[in-house]
């Protein structure tokens, strides 16, 4: 089945997804979403007419919490995970304009 | 050119801070101006493995909000994600609201002035979302790194989009100060453009007759609006801007992408920035995080009930019960609720409901004014000045003299009465009156003749004198006993 995704596509999504690429991994990617997206077109063929969008598979609403402050972190937690910082702030490249 | 040949048309997205404790899907404090990232956890921070969980004053906000709006509250709302990458959105996407937003469609109603007629402003929607962090650059310091502080990380915004229904720069300011003025009154928002709890975007474009065909040029969205001055400068700036671009290029609307420019506050022009991302490249997926809310019909029954009184009903109110014109009450309720409930309180104690609008207008705003007050702060409570104006009505002090007793009330604790006393000013019995004016008429011989030729002016200088006779005798009681006297002399 051909789903119409080309090497362009995949290298759109890469970019978007801030994903450099090989040659041979767009190829891969190019057949492993086709498969995919195949796969969505086959559950597209299913006739919805009647049935409510699912907009999410929990059987759940209204997980909600009351406005109560809790502590945060301390700030040498916070930052201590970063690569780069200052003791106040992370610190990351140039962030212009 | 000079005359202006084209509409300008504009629509405005607003970024409300909401007034919550916390964020939006977790428990650190929303607080202004805290040191760098002390309101972090890692919800927030964006680690992995973490789970929002929605905070339920946000979604009552914003309900408040959009019934306010006259918007229509869905049985249901959801949350999507909205994927970009940034240096201040430590999770590589903003949790928003896509298809299904809290409030939908609405309108805003301004209320026209002087020059303008009350005009209604569409709503598109308004929807909830995270805030972002900050990111600072500071070039003097030669640092080759941005600074990134995520406090604000995750506090709750909600984003009201008015439909391109904006005519002018004044138009758009009038909008503004106008929803400003709703969200203080519904105690939502702090609505301080300084500390970024109320910031403004605008889509903007230019319709122009060309023959018999309507022309639009391209959208262009303008950012980093961070006064009303700005928004209304920006506008007028950008109208001229795509005036003269499309006298060069011609290019319709379609015929070029949608452009985002910044404000540059100091240069007043607006400047190009990076062309915006097609809106299905934000990629927006349902959050899988996150399940759907229900908002019972119940709730918001209840919330519609609560509104309390609005700026719209209030400044009717000012005008149908105490009979105030148009300004003096958009005057009156541009300055609050609390000065809205402090004028009912004088008022309805008065005869005339005008004098307590121009002495509140006249005295009690410029005191708090000068003295960088509010009306909690202020010492001469709404009881003391209606006595004060009562006593003036009474005739039995006049304007100046009342003013001394509204000075004294502000330096002293006390009551108009014992601000009399202490000023020395006692009511002059009519007795003395009269022996006062009997004594004037004597004295101006001349004053006299030329009133009884007609010049009513010519009280002027007897009046003067009673003054500096006696100072407590009401120049409008002293007046009256004059024209009484002279007209019975004959
Ligand atoms: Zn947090």
């Amino acid at each position: 089945m051909t789903t119409g995704i080309e090497s362009k596509d995949v290298l759109k999504v890469a970019k978007l997804a801030k994903l450099q690429l090989t040659e041979e991994e767009v190829k891969r990617l190019v057949d492993e979403l086709s498969q995919i997206v195949g796969y969505v077109d086959q559950l597209s063929s299913v006739d919805t007419t009647n049935v409510a969008p699912l907009d999410h598979v929990l059987d759940v609403t209204d997980a909600l919490r009351d406005d109560i402050v809790i502590s945060s972190l301390p700030r040498e937690s916070a930052l201590s995970n970063a690569p780069k910082e200052d003791g106040e702030t992370f610190l990351v490249p140039p962030v212009l304009g | 050119m000079s005359s202006v040949d084209y509409q300008l048309v504009v629509g405005l997205e607003v970024h409300v801070q909401l007034k919550t404790l916390t964020k939006l899907f977790c428990g650190c404090s929303t607080t202004f101006g805290a040191a760098p990232n002390t309101q972090t956890c890692p919800v927030c921070l964006g680690h992995p493995g973490t789970l929002p969980v929605l905070n339920r004053e946000a979604i009552r906000l914003a309900i408040r909000t959009g019934l306010a709006l006259n918007s229509t509250i869905p049985p249901t709302t959801k949350w999507d994600r909205k994927n970009y990458f940034y240096p201040d959105l430590p999770k590589g996407y903003q949790i928003s609201q896509f298809d299904q937003p809290i409030c939908q469609g609405g309108e805003l109603k301004l209320p026209g002035d002087e020059t303008s007629s009350p005009r209604t402003i569409r709503i598109t929607r308004a929807h909830l979302e995270e805030d972002a962090g900050k990111s600072m650059h500071d070039e003097s310091s030669g640092s080759a790194d941005s600074r990134i502080d995520l406090n604000r990380t995750g506090t709750p915004l909600l984003e009201i989009v008015s439909e391109p229904d904006i005519r002018s720069a004044e138009e758009a300011k009038q909008y503004l100060t106008e929803l400003k003025l709703l969200l203080t009154y519904l105690q939502v928002s702090d609505c301080n453009m300084q500390e970024g709890s109320l910031r403004v975007d605008a889509n903007v474009n230019l319709h122009l007759q060309r023959g018999d065909e309507l022309v639009a040029t391209p959208i262009v969205e303008i950012k980093n609006l961070n006064s009303f001055r700005a928004v209304e400068r920006a506008l007028v700036y950008e109208a001229q801007r795509q005036r003269e671009v499309f006298e060069d290029t011609g290019q319709r609307i379609g015929e070029a992408p949608k452009q985002t420019r910044g404000w540059d506050d100091n240069l007043q022009v607006t400047k190009v920035q990076r062309e915006k991302e097609e809106s299905s490249d934000y990629r927006y997926f349902p959050d899988p995080d996150l399940v759907p809310i229900m908002l019972p019909e119940s709730w918001v029954t209840e919330l519609k009930s609560d509104l309390g009184a609005l700026p719209a009903a209030l400044r009717e109110r000012l005008k149908t019960e105490f009979g105030l014109s148009q300004y003096d009450a958009d005057v009156i309720v541009n300055q609050g609720p609390d000065m809205v409930a402090y004028f009912e309180a004088v008022a309805s104690n008065l005869k005339d409901a005008k004098r307590a609008s121009n002495w509140i207008q006249q005295d009690v705003m410029r005191t708090l004014n000068d003295m960088e007050y509010s009306l909690a702060d202020f010492s001469i409570k709404a009881d003391d000045l209606a006595k004060l104006l009562q006593l003036i009505e009474a005739g039995e002090l006049d304007n100046s003299r009342g003013r001394d007793v509204y000075q004294w009330l502000l330096d002293h604790p006390g009551t108009p009465e014992e601000g009399m006393k202490a000023l020395g000013i006692a009511s002059v019995g009519s007795d003395d009156l009269l022996d006062l004016c009997k004594q004037l008429i004597g004295e101006h011989p001349s004053a006299v003749s030329d009133f009884k030729a007609g010049k009513k002016q010519a009280l002027g200088a007897m009046i003067g004198a009673a003054r500096k006779l006696n100072p407590n005798a009401n120049p409008g009681k002293v007046k009256d006993l004059l024209s009484q006297l002279i007209s019975h002399e004959d």
